[in-house]
């Protein structure tokens, strides 16, 4: 087979299914039980850093 | 740096620069041999810099500075680079604006010719202003986020100046005639070469930084912004492969060819505008949208999907830059679909930037510096709701060519980038020069309304101008024939054209506003408000 044939094959079924695959399990992932609780405090990170002494 | 990693860093560079000087002894063209003499130039400064900062009488080199928190003098640095290059890029595109409306003002000369000119705006725009909007803050939010101090520091100045370095060698080849001829990619193989080793530096000091962090988690305007600085070396890289003429010339062959190199070259540039000025730019809002408002990110959970879709999805955009071209049609339609499907992760991300401010909206009222940041949010909304329905093909068929993908770029570029860039140094500026706040508040609040105005002129005119001659062109009579000649589109559109550089003016002097505040920030000054009672008596 070509390889343009062989590479855009390959890429339209295994490559789009493990992308969406990833793609899904980081979503679950992100919503997993306990990660709302998690995340708020994360977002603190910016609103609580140490400033430089002139700041 | 301790005295022996700068004798060698000496060393090395001076070796460079020698290298540099034979190699301009054998250039075979003009733009080689200038070009060549500039990095000797460069390398010798740098050998004089080193030894000049270097203690050689002891201690562990380390200076005063050393011992603060955080290392800021190089975002200092940054800060008037962004300035500086802002202004150069505004007023690059002023000036080619009226050129189309008058060709007079070509001056008949090859360096003043709207050809080259127009790779010295974009470039100036998206890489000088915006690439150093990007490195400056990037270094200024990992610090803050991960809080610790900058790692690798040298190298870090390394990153700065070879930066620079590289802007002015691309905007120097544009001038003189040195060019690949791929857009936002212009600039020649020894050019490319050296932002290749200059991003290399640029990602080791971004991760060794995230690496040695002292906070646990990963704030997530750091996941955008390493996106940013690995898929832009990625891009560089693979757009950039050509085979120079000579090792001793400025002219080089591209790798690819025919519809190969149309696909390699859209696949860069638009992912130049989903990684450099969407991914990047994003990292910018998730950190300086929460600082301004003093509240978190709206949903951090949203933040992290949002990151990924635009991951996964941005890649296979670049396609629907080649609309009914001799590229195979399901690649056109594959570019249309993700095209498409950016509009969640878009609109998701804007909601996200937006949201943050709910419950304190009326902060907007009194603080002109979030109202940076919020219209900048708003116009990336705008841009990325435009941006997908100009990919679909049947609205393509219209847009594609014409000036309404020139409006789009500017709504994105100017409303988007440029805006949360002011944003960002009306919030730097004063931080990073220890002053309360900026010289004045006024003058911010004039910035933001004359740049609001200029893009909604520049906008509005080249919607108009763009349908205008999208119809025109595809106009047939009867028997078949075309009904309008190029020509006579032109003369139409002028008015839009004079409009469009009316709009860039208003927004170059907007810039000037800013200008001038930081400059009087920096010097320490500060406006007296004058009270408003005080107004009145005056008015009565």
């Amino acid at each position: 087979m070509e390889t343009y044939t062989l590479m855009r094959q390959f890429a339209d079924s295994w490559g789009l299914l493990y992308l969406v695959v990833v793609f899904i399990a980081v979503v679950i992932f992100a919503f997993r039980p306990g990660s709302k609780k998690y995340y708020s405090e994360q977002a603190q990170i910016p609103l609580k850093e140490e400033q430089n002494k002139d700041d | 740096m301790d005295p022996i990693s700068t004798l060698i860093t000496v060393a090395v560079s001076i070796l460079a620069a020698l290298l540099a000087l034979f190699a301009a002894s054998q250039a075979h063209d003009s733009i080689f041999f200038i070009h060549m003499l500039v990095f000797a130039l460069a390398f010798g400064l740098m050998a004089l810099t080193l030894v000049r900062k270097c203690n050689f009488a002891g201690g562990d080199g380390r200076s005063v500075a050393a011992e603060d928190t955080y290392c800021d003098t190089i975002v200092r640095y940054g800060v008037i680079a962004i300035a500086f290059w802002g202004v150069v890029g505004f007023a690059v595109g002023v000036l080619i604006a009226f050129q189309l409306a008058f060709p007079n003002l070509n001056f008949d000369l090859p360096w003043t010719n709207f050809g080259r000119l127009r790779p010295l705006h974009t470039s100036a725009v998206i890489f000088a202003f915006g690439g150093n909007a990007l490195i400056a803050t990037s270094f200024y939010i990992v610090q803050r986020t991960c809080r610790v101090r900058l790692s690798l520091e040298p190298l870090a100045w390394f990153v700065f100046w070879g930066y620079q370095l590289f802007i002015v060698l691309a905007a120097t080849g544009y001038v003189l005639g040195a060019t690949q001829g791929k857009e936002y990619a212009e600039p020649e193989w020894y050019v490319d070469l050296w932002l290749t080793v200059v991003w290399v530096a640029y990602l080791l000091v971004f991760l060794v930084t995230l690496m040695r962090r002292k906070e646990p988690h990963i704030y997530v305007a750091n996941w955008f912004l390493l996106a940013f600085i690995v898929t832009v070396a990625l891009l560089h890289v693979v757009n950039g492969l050509a085979v120079p003429v000579s090792l001793y010339s400025s002219t080089s062959y591209a790798a690819f060819s025919g519809v190969q190199s149309a696909l390699v070259q859209w696949w860069y540039a638009h992912n130049a505008v989903g990684f450099f000025l969407t991914a990047g730019f994003l990292g910018m809002m998730y950190y300086f949208i929460p600082k301004q408002a003093n509240r978190p990110v709206y949903s951090y959970r949203l933040s992290i999907v949002h990151f990924w879709a635009i991951i996964f999805l941005y890649m296979w955009a670049g396609p629907h830059h080649l609309h009914y071209t001799a590229l195979p049609d399901w690649a056109q339609t594959l570019g249309m679909v993700f095209s498409v499907m950016l509009w969640m992760p878009s609109w998701g991300g804007m909601i996200n930037g937006l949201m943050t401010l709910s419950g304190a909206w009326d902060k907007l009222r009194t603080d002109p510096i979030l109202r940076f940041f919020v219209a900048s949010v708003a116009f990336y909304g705008m841009a990325t709701f435009e941006g997908p329905l100009m990919s679909i093909k049947a609205v393509n068929g219209l847009s594609h060519y014409t000036d309404w993908t020139i409006g789009h770029v500017h709504s994105g570029a100017l409303g988007w980038n440029a805006l949360i860039t002011f944003g960002a140094l009306y919030f730097l500026t004063p931080k990073l020069w220890g002053a309360k706040q900026m010289y004045s508040n006024r003058l911010i609040n004039w910035h933001f309304w004359i740049a609001m105005l200029g893009i909604c002129i520049y906008a509005a005119s080249m919607w108009v101008s763009g349908i205008t001659q999208g119809l025109m062109w595809r106009e047939y009579n009867a028997e078949g024939f075309l009904v309008y000649s190029f020509a006579e589109t032109v003369l139409i559109l002028h008015p839009f054209y004079v409009l469009r550089a009316v709009g860039g003016l208003l927004f170059l002097f907007g810039a000037l506003l800013m200008v001038y505040n930081m400059w009087k920030t920096i010097r320490g000054e500060r406006e007296v408000d004058q009270p408003i009672s005080q107004v009145i008596t005056v008015g009565a």
